[in-house]
C-alpha cells in the first residue's frame, strides 16, 4: 500500500528534480541578460519625442536600410533551407570517406570570426580574385554588391539549418520509407509526402535561426558591401554611423525598429510552424 | 532569436569583463601613483588612445619616450589603442581610461571637453595649439599613373574610380571630403561648384570603407579603384608595402589636417599620472620626438626639423579648415551631421 502510494506521488511530480530553484535561476538570468538590456534599449530610445523618433528611425534612408536587411536575410535563409536540407541529407543518409570531416566543417561558420569570413569572401570575388576573375566578366559581382551580402549570409546561416534538420532526419526510420514504397509511392512521392512533412518543423526553425542571424550581422557585411546609402547600407551599419555622430538615442531608435521587426517575423514563423503541425496531424 | 540573445549575453559578459579590467586598471596605477614622486622603479602605465593609421608612429615614439624615462630612472610603460577617431572618442566618453588622446579630428577631441573630461581651453595647454605635427590628404595611384591623375579636378574624369573611407565614420574620410570641397573654393569656385564636384566625386566611389586601413586594403590588396585618397603617412606606408605597384601623387593643394593631442584631465587627476602624461606630450615637441614624427611621414611642427626633412615633404599648399567652414566644429555640423551636405549627396540620387 505504502509502495503504491509513494509511486503515485512521484508520478504526479515532475521527473526532473529541483523545479523551483532551476526556474528561479533561469528567470533571473534571463532578466539580467536579456530583458533588462532590451528594456534599457527601449528606454533610451524613449527619451526622444515621437517626432524625433520617427525622423531617426523612419527616414527614407533608414527604410531603405531595413528593406535591404530584411530582404537579404530572408533570401539567404530561404537558400539555406534548401542547401541545408541537402547537406543534412548527405551527411545522414550516405556513408563515404570524409563524412565525419564534412560533418565537422559544417560548423565552421559558427566558429570563424565573421570579419574573417567577410574579408575572405570579398578577396575571392573581386575582379582579381580566384572566383571573381571568371564571374565578374559575366557580370556577376560577388563582392561589393547586394548579391555579396546575400552570399555571405548564406554562408553564415547554413549551419543553423543543417544542425536543426540533421537529428530529425537521423531519427526518421527507414521502415517508414519502405512502407511508403510497399504502398506504391515513387521515390519522389516518398520524399514529398512522407519525409518532407516530418522535417517541416526543423526547416521552419532553421529558417528562423538563419534569418535572425542575418538581421543582426554586421562584422562580415561591412567588408563585402559597398556601404553606400540607399543602395547597400544595412541597418546595423546605419546604427554604427549614428553612434559615430554621438547620436545614441537615434541609434537606439533604429535598433528598436529592427528588434520589433525581427520579433514579429519570428512570431509569424512560429505561428506558421504551429499551424503546419496542426494540419499535419 | 537564439543568436540575438546569445549575442546580448556575450556582450554583457564582455562588458562585465571590460568593467572589471577597467576597475583594476584604474586602481593599480592610482595606488602606485599615490606615491608618484617616490623612488625609482615605481611603474607607471599610460594609455594613449589614438586614431587608426598611427600604430607605427606611436610604437616608435613610445619606445623613444620610455627609453628616455628609463635613463632618468623612471619606469614608464605606455599602452596604445587604435581605431576610427570618432569611435575612439566615444570609447573614452564611455569610460575607457585614457591618459592622453591623440585623435584625428579636432571635433572628436573637443567632444571630450563637451562631456567634461577635458578642461576648457585645452587647445592652448601645449605648444602650437596642441599640434606636435600636422598632416594632409594625398593621392595614391597605380604604377605609372595610367589615368594621369595629378590634381583634384582630374578625379571626376570619366570612368575613374575613387577609394576613400566613409566620412561618417572615418577621420580620413572627413578630411578627404573637406580637401575635395576646399580644392574648388581655393580655385575660386562657389559653394555650388564645390557641391557639384564632391557629389560627382562620391558617385565615383565604389566602396565606402569604415576606416582608413580598410580603404587601404580595398585599394592596395583587392585592386579596387584607380586612386586612393588617404593620409600622407598612410600613403607612404602603402607604397612601401606594395613593392613598386603603387605610386604617390602630391596634389598642388590639399587640406591642413590638425590631429591635436590632449591630456584627459579627469583621468590623469584620478590616476595621478598628470606629470608623466604631460611630460609624454611635451616629449613630442622635442627635437628627438619631432625627428621620429618626420621619419613616419607626419609633418613636424618644428620648422627646423621640417626643413631638415624637406625632401620627404614636397611643398603642398595646405589650406586651413577655415577655408571651408568657420572652424572644425562647424565643418562637422555643416558637412557630416545627420542630413547635412554628405548625406544630401545620396538623397539626391535615390
Amino acid at each position: 500500500m505504502t509502495i503504491s502510494k509513494s509511486s503515485r506521488t512521484r508520478k504526479s511530480r515532475s521527473p526532473l528534480p529541483g523545479f523551483g530553484p532551476s526556474l528561479a535561476v533561469t528567470i533571473s538570468w534571463l532578466t539580467i541578460l536579456l530583458f533588462v538590456p532590451l528594456l534599457a534599449l527601449v528606454a533610451k530610445s524613449m527619451s526622444l519625442t515621437p517626432e524625433e523618433f520617427l525622423r531617426a528611425a523612419w527616414s527614407d534612408r533608414a527604410r531603405a536600410a531595413y528593406t535591404l536587411t530584411f530582404t537579404a536575410a530572408a533570401i539567404s535563409a530561404a537558400v539555406d533551407v534548401v542547401l541545408g536540407l541537402l547537406f543534412a541529407w548527405v551527411i545522414v543518409r550516405y556513408s563515404f570517406p570524409g563524412r565525419v570531416l564534412l560533418d565537422t566543417i559544417v560548423d565552421l561558420p559558427f566558429a570563424l570570426p565573421t570579419a574573417v569570413a567577410g574579408l575572405v569572401y570579398s578577396t575571392l570575388y573581386v575582379k582579381s580574385g580566384w572566383y571573381g576573375r571568371f564571374l565578374v566578366p559575366l557580370g556577376i559581382e560577388g563582392a561589393y554588391s547586394r548579391f555579396a551580402i546575400v552570399l555571405i549570409l548564406i554562408f553564415l546561416g547554413l549551419p543553423f539549418v543543417v544542425r536543426t534538420v540533421q537529428p530529425l532526419l537521423a531519427s526518421l526510420e527507414g521502415e517508414i520509407e519502405e512502407a511508403a514504397a510497399c504502398l506504391g509511392a515513387s521515390r519522389w512521392q516518398t520524399f514529398l509526402r512522407v519525409i518532407l512533412p516530418s522535417l517541416m518543423p526543423a526547416l521552419y526553425t532553421g529558417f528562423a535561426l538563419a534569418f535572425a542571424r542575418g538581421l543582426g550581422e554586421y562584422g562580415s557585411i561591412i567588408f563585402v558591401s559597398t556601404n553606400i546609402p540607399f543602395k547597400s547600407e544595412i541597418a546595423p551599419y546605419l546604427i554604427y554611423s549614428r553612434l559615430e555622430d554621438y547620436k545614441y538615442e537615434e541609434a537606439t531608435a533604429i535598433a528598436v525598429v529592427l528588434l520589433v521587426g525581427s520579433i514579429s517575423t519570428l512570431m509569424i514563423i512560429n505561428w506558421l510552424e504551429a499551424r503546419n503541425r496542426r494540419y499535419a496531424r | 532569436m537564439l543568436k540575438k540573445s546569445l549575442g546580448l549575453l556575450l556582450s554583457l559578459v564582455a562588458g562585465v569583463i571590460i568593467v572589471g579590467c577597467a576597475g583594476s586598471d584604474s586602481t593599480s596605477p592610482a595606488a602606485s601613483a599615490s606615491s608618484a614622486d617616490a623612488p625609482a622603479g615605481d611603474a607607471i602605465e599610460l594609455l594613449n588612445v589614438s586614431y587608426d593609421p598611427t600604430r607605427e608612429l606611436w610604437k616608435s615614439l613610445n619606445e623613444a619616450f620610455t627609453a628616455k624615462q628609463k635613463a632618468a630612472g623612471k619606469n614608464v610603460s605606455i599602452k596604445q589603442s587604435h581605431g576610427g577617431s570618432g569611435s575612439q572618442a566615444r570609447a573614452v566618453i564611455d569610460g575607457l581610461d585614457a591618459d592622453v588622446v591623440t585623435l584625428a579630428m579636432w571635433a572628436d577631441t573637443d567632444q571630450l571637453r563637451k562631456k567634461g573630461l577635458i578642461r576648457e581651453g585645452w587647445e592652448d595647454a601645449l605648444p602650437n595649439r596642441s599640434l606636435p605635427y600636422t598632416s594632409t590628404i594625398v593621392f595614391v595611384v597605380r604604377k605609372g599613373n595610367p589615368r594621369n591623375i595629378r590634381k583634384w579636378s582630374d578625379l571626376t574624369g570619366a570612368d575613374i574610380e575613387i577609394v576613400t573611407p566613409n566620412p561618417k565614420t572615418s577621420g580620413n574620410g572627413k578630411l578627404a571630403f573637406l580637401a575635395a570641397w576646399g580644392s574648388v573654393i581655393n580655385a575660386g569656385g562657389t559653394e555650388d561648384d564645390a557641391r557639384k564636384f564632391v557629389t560627382q566625386l562620391y558617385k565615383q566611389v565604389p566602396v565606402l570603407d569604415t576606416a582608413a586601413r580598410g580603404a587601404t586594403t580595398t585599394f592596395a590588396q583587392k585592386g579596387i579603384g584607380d586612386v586612393h585618397l588617404t593620409w600622407e603617412n598612410e600613403a607612404h606606408l602603402e607604397i612601401e608595402e606594395s613593392k613598386g605597384e603603387l605610386e604617390i601623387v602630391f596634389p598642388e593643394v590639399s587640406i591642413l589636417a590638425e590631429p591635436c593631442v590632449a591630456l584627459v584631465d579627469v583621468n590623469v587627476d584620478r590616476k595621478k599620472t598628470r606629470s608623466v602624461a604631460q611630460e609624454y606630450l611635451e616629449f613630442l615637441y622635442t627635437p628627438e620626438g619631432q625627428a621620429v614624427i618626420a621619419k613616419h611621414f607626419y609633418r613636424p611642427s618644428n620648422p627646423e626639423v621640417l626643413a631638415a626633412n624637406a625632401a620627404a615633404f614636397p611643398v603642398i599648399s595646405l589650406f586651413p579648415v577655415t577655408k571651408v567652414a568657420a572652424n572644425w566644429d562647424d565643418a562637422q555640423t555643416r558637412f557630416f551631421a545627420d542630413g547635412a551636405e554628405f548625406d544630401r549627396i545620396y538623397e539626391g540620387d535615390r
